[in-house]
């Protein structure tokens, strides 16, 4: 092996680090400015370092040789999505974690200062608890509802959609291009007291039994849970049909022909075949689901009553009315991991080896 | 129709044809397939055969007339209450099950007991030599044992009949010559009836008992690969069955059995006509396969046999093919030996084609294109 050789080598495995170097660094630049670590003349020097260190991958890249290239390329294609995660993901949540863990001066001050505040936390789960719950309770039985639905809707669309496959599809979708904002007061109209849905209920006479089931209220169907869990699933049923409609496209027929020469009947088929195939499409539809429902506060503010808020509601009131940060943010910081370790622990259970 | 029923037969069509609209997929079938017989559909695509496989097996109803499984009708009965399966062209292998789930799925629908299933599972996954993939999953194997255990699948049940959908098409050159050996050998051991669909001549010749050639909807002819090969029905059974040379002309007289035809191309030759009536004037076509003439250089055999230019001599081994353009534009093919092959026959050169009185087959009518056919894919799917 010639010295040449044994040279260019080292380049290259130098290469290597220092393109998982650079990205490291470059990203802990964007955090320290994006949470404010520093400020002032130090943030300058701060920037200064991230100019160069990209300039610097720049050029050893343009000069290294191909074989730098062919190492450098995977962090250069990484940069873009990391260094934007930590601009916008790291850097707020590590903002979001220190107000979380400030005071407030006063009462009115907008102002907050960091004094390890656990009280936060507790206080949170104090006074907002039910509404924990009620993001919870709802967004689970509208994802449970939107399986429901979702599921067979999805089954009929890839199945026997034929010709209609894309008009059906888009059917499902194209109300999606409205405001989400707009679709949801549009459901306040449609649920509203004197509004058609409930004069036809009153009509056929099954208020008592709506009232019963506690759909309705007191005569009323806008403003109940049941308005709140509704506009949820509504809102979010694309968001499960779409994958499993995915999972089931992707069944070959024969499949269920296979089954049915080996003597299953069309529900043994199902059972054994289609829904098996298609539970990674069921597995991320609650996901995407769950997750945005359970944060949701636009349909328990357009449909609901004060005894449906949800926590996102509180978040905002919190943020937004009150102008108490830290405790919106302790609020938010137990929204994020009480639904990240709810997934997991569900990704653990059901999850099957296409997904997580 | 009780007649019909013979217990001999384990599948019986009665006069079954099945029509989309104005498109007739099948006409009129009628033919029965034995107990442990090896039968095949064949013919190419668009023809009717694998429509009529579907319609053994139950996914599609026949318009008219009856499918007759053990003497019983089951025109109308659904797939899975029929004791027939199916190997289907891409296996269809339940992919979120192992290979014995994978096997086990048909006795398991029967709810036959566990320990029960367990034994002959193992014992179908040992004829197609398989015992050690059982818990595999489908992806984790080749092409070839994919095809075997979508042979287990479906024989574990036992079946009155299996049928294959282009089994071995999805597979490569090698492997299909050892899965053809591979299936006869299973067949013979588990006696079970095959009914195989193929657009593969060669693959029908190899393996099968007795074939039905298929064209247009239409069977055109059925009997063992010997009888079609030798003594085809018409002139599209005799062009897709290995490649023939078509020669058209006139019947000019009776010999016996025989028949003396007069040649477009000029020479008047006697060949087998197996029994059909030609009369006199009749437009006929001599049928002969290439491996049966024998060509020899012009000058030694003249007046005798077809002459002609030798275009191509192509070296195939064992066998050369020779391409001989007759004087009219007319192109025949001859196989011959390799090793035989003589200085005189070059391309470039006149030959003469000579053969035994025994070799030509009259069948009637006039070919589309005089001389030889080609198995050549191609020109089979653009003169259909």
């Amino acid at each position: 092996m010639t010295a040449g050789v044994t040279v260019s080598r080292q380049i290259g495995t130098n290469a290597d680090r220092v393109g998982l170097g650079a990205m490291l660094v470059a990203a802990a630049c964007l955090v320290a400015l994006g949470a404010k670590w520093v400020s002032g003349p130090a943030s300058s020097v701060v920037l200064l370092v991230l100019a160069l260190v990209l300039i610097g991958v720049l050029v050893l890249a343009l000069r290294g040789g191909p074989e730098a290239r062919r190492l450098l390329a995977p962090y250069g294609l990484l940069k873009p999505g990391m260094l934007w995660l930590a601009l916008f993901f790291l850097a707020p949540v590590w903002s979001l974690l220190r107000i979380s863990l400030s005071t407030k001066p006063s009462r009115f001050s907008v102002d907050y200062n960091f004094t390890w505040a656990f009280e936060n936390y507790s206080n949170a789960f104090k006074d907002f608890g039910t509404q924990f719950q009620h993001a919870f309770v709802y967004a689970a039985i509208a994802t449970v509802l939107t399986v429901l639905i979702g599921y067979p809707l999805a089954y009929v669309i890839a199945f026997r959609g034929g010709k209609y496959k894309n008009i059906l599809l888009g059917m499902v979708v194209i109300p999606f291009f409205t405001s989400y904002l707009i679709r949801t007061i549009a459901w306040s109209t449609i649920l509203a007291d004197r509004g058609f849905v409930v004069r036809t209920f009153d009509a056929v006479g099954v208020v008592r039994v709506l009232e019963w089931l506690q759909i309705m209220d007191n005569g009323k169907l806008l403003n109940t849970p049941a308005a709140v869990i509704g506009g949820l699933t509504y809102n979010f049923l694309p968001f499960m049909l779409l994958p499993i409609y995915v999972s089931l496209e992707k069944i070959d027929t024969n499949l269920v022909n296979a089954a049915g020469d080996l003597y299953s009947s069309a529900t043994r088929a199902f059972r054994k075949v289609v829904l098996p195939l298609s539970i990674p499409g069921v597995f991320a539809g609650t996901l995407l689901t769950f997750i945005p429902a359970a944060g949701d506060f636009v349909n328990a503010q357009f449909l609901g009553n004060p005894n449906t808020t949800m926590i996102g509601n509180s978040i905002q009131d919190q943020f937004l009315k009150q102008n108490n940060y830290p405790v919106a943010s302790a609020m938010s910081a137990v929204l994020m991991f009480s639904i990240a370790s709810l997934v997991l622990l569900y990704t653990k259970i059901f999850g099957t080896e296409d997904l997580a | 129709m009780g007649e019909l029923v013979n217990p001999k037969n384990v599948i019986e069509l009665d006069h079954i044809s099945k029509t989309y609209g104005d498109f007739v997929a099948v006409h009129d079938a009628n033919f029965s397939i034995a107990t442990g017989e090896f039968f095949a559909m064949l013919g190419p695509s668009g023809c009717g055969k694998t429509t009529t496989l579907k319609m053994i097996a139950g996914f599609e109803q026949p318009t008219t007339g009856r499918v007759m499984l053990d003497g019983v009708d089951v025109s109308s009965v659904p797939p899975y209450k029929r004791n027939v399966n199916t190997v289907f062209q891409q296996y269809a292998l339940f992919p979120h099950m192992t290979v014995f789930d994978n096997v086990a799925f048909g006795p398991r629908s029967k709810k036959i007991d566990e320990k029960k299933i367990k034994t002959s599972v193992m014992e179908m996954l040992e004829i197609v030599r398989l015992s050690e993939f059982a818990a595999r999953k489908p992806t984790q194997l080749s092409g070839g044992q994919q095809q075997r255990v979508a042979l287990a699948r479906a024989l574990v049940n036992y079946p009155s009949a299996l049928l294959l959908d282009e089994p071995l098409a999805a597979l490569d050159l090698k492997l299909r010559e050892a899965m053809q050996i591979e299936l006869k050998r299973i067949q013979r051991e588990v006696r079970i009836s095959f009914i195989f669909v193929t657009h593969d001549q060669g693959e029908a010749l190899t393996m099968s008992d007795r074939i039905a050639v298929m064209s247009q909807g239409h069977v055109e002819q059925i009997g063992t690969p010997e009888e079609i090969y030798r003594t085809p029905s018409s002139l599209f059974v005799a062009g897709f069955i290995g490649s023939a040379n078509l020669l058209p002309g006139t019947v000019e007289s009776h010999d016996g059995d025989d028949v003396v035809v007069a040649l477009q191309v000029g020479a008047t030759v006697r060949a087998g006509a197996k029994g059909t009536a030609f009369a006199i004037g009749d437009k006929v076509s001599v049928m002969l396969r290439p491996e049966r003439i024998k060509p020899a250089a012009a000058v030694e055999v003249q007046g005798r046999g077809i002459e002609g230019l030798l275009t191509d001599l192509v070296f195939q081994g064992a066998t050369a093919r020779l391409i001989v353009r007759l004087d009219d534009g007319t192109e025949m093919t001859c196989l011959a030996d390799s090793s035989a092959t003589m200085p005189q026959i070059a391309p470039g050169k006149r030959i003469t084609m000579t053969w035994d009185s025994d070799c030509g087959f009259v069948l009637a009518g006039w070919p589309d294109r005089a001389g030889a056919t080609s198995t050549d894919f191609d020109h089979i799917e653009s003169t259909l």
